[in-house]
């Protein structure tokens, strides 16, 4: 039976997280910090600690960007941004989902959007998107004044070789 | 002529097409010829790696893999999909056996010869700034940018190998030349909430409100920036109390070398950039 931490550094594939000893360099330099329910090196210890739980269904794991700030700076060089990545594919492949909903919302309907032309038809991933949020209303009038502005052209070229994209989504499939 | 094949991305011709159109029309006018991938699709951007990572390498794999067969180097204006290609480049050469597997779905070997680009560096280091010079029909005299580079041209260092990532400097170097005064900041790199915009946008909007506030710190009269989505942030979610005008850094290139297109550009904006570019006479 692996541990969380094993299955955690087995899924990144690089530095074991468990380098870390904690100086919080990355925690001072992450952009959402103030926002997280959880600093990230806090995330780390409780990986450490097998809190899987807590881990995989915090806010945290969501709401990282992925401005690889952290990884640039750390002593250790512990690849903390992509540990946030396979935290997030974890909670997906183990049917968690996501505790901040809309944001999984929106990288579902971006990546679906790939699937029906190849290229981001944005109008249209929005649409995806704010019905799969249920958010409908929010920046209408932007979207209007982009719309006027022939910035969200409801036609847009798309990938020819669809077969291509296909198979390419069916075999990494998780 | 220098000769680079062209990705372009899906938001240059959609939300970001001051970018897409500007990138052509200052690359025709530098001598660089661009050679359009064919049948490009989607880099997977933020939302493959955050939640499929064989995924997140294979889209950036398929276009690589298209690349290559013109030999050339791929320029890729957009930050993020810079990124993307950079990064599936790191794990192809990397993890053989992921290689193997990604070339038999996409159909096609990957050799690795060639080099992802952005536009910054082929004009700095390619074209060269005397060039630039030579070529300028108007001194941007009184535009003060702060030069916002973001997240994703600069990091992971050993991926992007782009410019200092913590002081980065190009930008800069280009603002100088057409005759703008750039202003140091402490803020080139700091995130401005990338995809989250549409998610969590109160996060982006105090990010964002951060960056103007400290800009206008620094002196600066606009920003310039190589992203569209930082382009999107910086001028759709700033507080009008603090907000300045945006610029796509060739967007200011075109208008230095006196090219037709930047009037229609800036009709394109949010935050109107027409008054502060009319009162120092350059409109």
């Amino acid at each position: 039976m692996k541990t969380f931490l094993e299955e955690v550094n087995e899924k990144i594939d690089g530095v074991p997280i468990q380098r870390c000893y904690h100086c919080r360099k990355c925690t001072a330099g992450c952009p959402v910090t103030f926002a997280m329910e959880h600093n990230i090196n806090k995330i780390i210890k409780m990986i450490q600690l097998g809190r899987r739980d807590e881990v995989m269904g915090s806010s945290t794991i969501w709401l990282c960007v992925s401005c690889e700030t952290c990884i640039t700076r750390c002593p250790n060089e512990v690849d903390i941004a992509r540990m946030m990545d396979a935290l997030r594919q974890m909670a997906i492949e183990s049917g968690l989902g996501a505790k901040e909903k809309n944001i999984l919302k929106f990288h579902e309907a971006f990546l679906s959007n790939i699937r029906l032309g190849g290229r981001i038809n944005e109008p249209v991933m929005m649409v995806q998107y704010k019905l799969k949020s249920g958010d409908l209303f929010s920046d209408m009038a932007m979207g209007i004044d982009m719309f006027m502005k022939g910035k969200l052209s409801l036609v847009a070229p798309r990938t020819e070789d669809m077969k291509a994209l296909r198979r390419i989504f069916e075999n990494t499939k998780q | 002529m220098l000769k680079v094949s062209y990705y372009p991305g899906c938001t240059l011709h959609g939300t970001a097409k001051e970018y897409g159109q500007s990138v052509v029309a200052v690359s025709e006018a530098l001598g660089i010829e661009l050679k359009e991938i064919e049948d490009w699709s989607c880099c997977g951007a933020t939302s493959a790696h955050s939640t499929n990572f064989k995924l997140s390498v294979a889209l950036p794999a398929r276009n690589l893999i298209a690349a290559e067969k013109h030999a050339l180097d791929v320029m890729v204006p957009c930050a993020a999909c810079f990124n993307r290609f950079k990064t599936a480049e790191h794990y192809l050469k990397k993890d053989k056996d992921l290689r193997t597997e990604l070339e038999g779905i996409i159909g096609g070997k990957y050799q690795g010869g060639i080099t992802v680009r952005n536009p910054i560096d082929i004009i700095c280091n390619d074209i060269g700034l005397d060039t630039l010079v030579g070529k300028m029909k108007v001194k941007l005299a009184g535009l003060k940018p702060v030069s916002y580079y973001g997240c994703l041209l600069l990091r992971p260092p050993e991926v992007c190998q782009f410019d200092n990532y913590e002081n980065p400097v190009m930008l800069d170097k280009i603002m100088a030349t057409l005759g703008a005064e750039p202003k140091p900041w402490s803020y080139k790199t700091d995130c401005c909430g990338g995809s989250l915009t549409i998610s969590k946008t109160d996060i982006v909007v105090k990010l964002v409100n951060k960056l103007m506030t400290m800009a206008r710190e620094a002196g600066a009269n606009c920003l310039v920036v190589a992203c569209p989505v930082c382009m999107a942030n910086l001028d759709m979610r700033a507080g009008e109390h603090v907000r300045l005008p945006v610029f796509y850094f060739t967007e200011l290139v075109a208008l230095a070398l006196g090219l037709k297109g930047p009037g229609g550009w800036f009709k394109l904006h949010h935050i109107d950039p027409r008054p502060l570019l009319t009162g120092l006479g350059l409109n």
